[in-house]
């Protein structure tokens, strides 16, 4: 088999020192291939942003080694981390974080920015990814007069608009009603299937880990189930 | 992100929250503004005196005296000063103007003479008329002045005195007249003065001369604000004055005008000055004389300077705050862009430009309005109460001071802007993302 996408090795995180030392995660190790598409379910508080934290690489972890593609991620500083961040991953929080008075538009090209690519090529990329969410119209609009589901398409716009590896959603669905939030889980599961993106959703709705190829259940940062592993 | 990227973005996001940084621009205009007109009239007055030593056109003449004693004078011990024989009432421009000065006998004009560089030396015969009279008119006080030789007059009418004319020939400053009763300047060419002179023995004598033009006034003017005479009347006052004095104690001259290559270069006239000095001499050029007044100009200026720099500094702070409330404001933003792949140094760049424009945008401002402000003033003041100083632009800009005030400027509020950009750098995309 291909070496896998993200392979987590005994990672543990902990935030603060001596007595107030708090173990988020105590010791979680799994593969994760291109492609899947995976849930990582658990009660508030037991640990499922900080190891999303980790697998995008934007915080490190305590002991542990996450290998992407291979590479032990630890290895990577500076402007190999930031292009791998900006190259590999893609990301849909519950709050958006869209910058409110600057248009979809602005919003959507900014990981192009970054990356340093041409204003006319982001300009096409962007209505191109906009497009594909049936957001060209609304284009040239402010962030903040979007509806919920709106701007979460115009997140999911912006995260794909790099052509990422791995999109990570936080509670994509979080701030959506149930029917806005089915569409927005369609889309992503579409882009999943269709484009081979790996899809990394972390939530409390049992539902939409059940629309999952695989579901990890954490507790109190350990991972207690892990389907895969059940169906191996 | 390319640089030219991170230039817009940090433009345009100064435009985000428009208040306050209209505000903070306000606060940076007052201090570039200020800055502006100070230093205007720092150019525009040490422009006017540059001029000024170029119109008269005596680089390569100098005023020279008898260096004092250290122990008499002024400077020297305390208690009174020895009476020396040989010491005359110093009159006319140079030092000793007042008080006494130790004369130049005919001897110390050979030892001139013979310095290397020298290359002519002129006694200047200081005289002092009791007044001046057009026809049955008013007597007013004056003082006489020669022309030195390489030096011009700035002319209102007329021709400045012919040096080498017999005729007794003399200029009249502007401003004597219409008080001596002549319609304009025009009207007093071709007519005829009287002096009133008074000898050693105490009687008073008239001499007339022709006027033949009449002379800008000047602060460095030939003759110093009176009337210049050329070297006939000169003479002709001169001996007048010295009736009663004994023939070898005639020939005292409070100070003597020496003349150098022109081409002498700075370093060649301060080798010039070693020389005199080591023979007993002081020798001042008319650069040296408005040199103090520059000098006395770029210190006010300086200080003028000093308070623009201190209203800078506190609209600094301005940005400070400005730019700490913006990175809390942005505390997301920063955080997804970093997760986005952004490096910390663009981010600090980011911020830092964002205060530098802030920075342009009020000094561009402030020195815009800054130079309409000044030319406006000083056109207004060279109608008004400046009209006797004709050619003084008060408030002068040079380009290279303006564009040194933008940067000077943009590097301030750089660095104000460096404390919130390093943090805004510093911050840990998960914490910002965290962030309620
Ligand atoms: N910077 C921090 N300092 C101290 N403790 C922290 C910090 N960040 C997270 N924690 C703690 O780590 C634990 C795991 O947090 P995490 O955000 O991963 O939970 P979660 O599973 O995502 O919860 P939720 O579903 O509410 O988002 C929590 O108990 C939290 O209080
Ligand atoms: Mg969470």
């Amino acid at each position: 088999m291909n070496t896998p996408i993200i392979r987590v090795t005994d990672v543990h995180k902990s935030y603060g020192r001596g007595p107030n030392r708090f173990d988020a995660l105590k010791g979680v190790t799994f593969d994760i291939n291109e492609g899947e598409s995976i849930a990582i379910i658990g009660k508030s508080g037991s640990g499922k942003s900080t190891l999303m934290h980790v697998l995008a690489l934007l915080d490190a972890p305590t002991s542990g080694t996450v290998e992407l593609e291979g590479v032990d991620t630890s290895t990577l500083k500076g402007k190999n981390l930031n292009r791998a961040r900006n190259k590999t991953f893609g990301f849909v929080f519950q709050q958006f974080f869209l910058t409110a008075n600057a248009s979809v538009l602005e919003n959507v090209m900014l990981p192009m920015k970054i990356a340093g690519i041409r204003r006319s090529e982001r300009k096409l990329r962007a209505l191109a990814a906009l497009e594909q969410l049936e957001m060209v119209d609304k284009a040239k609009n402010k962030a903040i007069n979007l509806s919920g589901g709106q701007k979460q398409r115009s997140v999911i716009a912006r995260a794909l608009v790099n052509n990422p590896r791995i999109i990570f959603a936080d509670e994509p669905t979080g701030n959506l009603d149930t029917v806005t939030g089915a569409v927005v889980e369609d889309i992503l599961f579409n882009l999943n299937r269709e484009h081979g993106i790996t899809l990394i959703v972390v939530t409390h709705d049992e539902e939409l880990a059940a629309r999952c190829d695989r579901r990890m259940y954490i507790r109190d940062g350990l991972l207690v189930t892990d389907t895969t592993e059940v169906a191996a | 992100m390319k640089t030219l990227d991170l230039i817009s973005s940090a433009a345009s996001n100064t435009f985000r929250s428009k208040t306050r940084t209209i505000l903070t621009v306000l606060a940076i205009f007052v201090g570039a503004f200020t800055l502006t007109i100070t230093n205007g009239l720092g150019t525009g007055i040490n422009r006017y005196i540059d001029d000024t030593v170029t119109s008269i056109g005596a680089e390569d003449v100098m005023t020279v005296t008898v260096t004092p004693d250290a122990d008499s004078g002024f400077g020297g011990g305390s208690g009174p000063t020895e009476y020396d024989p040989a010491a005359v009432a110093g009159g006319g421009f140079g030092p000793g103007e007042g008080g006494t000065v130790v004369a130049l006998t005919p001897d110390d004009l050979d030892t001139l003479a013979t310095i290397d560089g020298v290359l002519d030396v002129e006694a200047t015969k200081s005289i002092s008329p009791d007044w001046v009279q057009y026809g049955d008119g008013t007597q007013y006080v004056t003082s006489i002045g020669g022309l030195v030789s390489g030096q011009t007059v700035q002319l209102a009418a007329g021709a400045a005195p012919a040096t080498d004319a017999s005729r007794l020939e003399l200029n009249l400053p502007v401003s004597y007249v219409e008080p001596l009763g002549f319609a304009d300047a025009d009207a007093a060419i071709g007519e005829t003065i009287t002096i009133a002179i008074t000898d050693a023995e105490r009687t008073q004598h008239l001499v007339e001369a022709t006027v033949v033009g009449v002379a800008e006034e000047s602060i460095a003017a030939p003759g110093a604000g009176g009337l210049v005479v050329n070297a006939a009347l000169t003479d002709s006052l001169y001996e007048t004055q010295n009736i009663g004095i004994p023939t070898d104690q005639q020939e005292r001259y409070a100070q003597a005008s020496i003349r150098f290559d022109p081409s002498t270069s700075s370093e060649e006239i301060t080798a010039l000055k070693e020389r005199l000095s080591n023979a007993g001499f002081t020798g001042t050029t008319v650069a040296d004389q408005l040199g103090t007044v520059k000098t006395v100009i770029d210190a006010i200026v300086l200080v003028l300077n000093a308070f623009a720099v201190i209203a800078l500094l506190a609209a600094s702070f301005g940005i400070v705050n400005t730019l700490f409330m913006s990175v809390q404001e942005r505390t997301r933003e920063i955080g997804l862009m970093k997760a986005m792949g952004m490096g910390s140094g663009k981010v600090f760049g980011l911020f830092s430009l964002e205060a530098v424009f802030i920075g342009f945008l009020g000094s561009a401002i402030g020195v815009g309005i800054g130079m309409i402000v000044g030319t406006s003033i000083s056109s207004l003041l060279s109608g008004a109460i400046l009209a006797d100083l004709p050619g003084l632009t008060l408030i002068a800009f040079d380009p290279l001071s303006i564009s040194v005030i933008i940067l000077v400027v943009m590097a301030i509020a750089f660095l104000a802007g460096t404390l919130p950009a390093a943090r805004a750098a510093r911050a840990d995309p998960v914490e910002s993302l965290r962030y309620e």
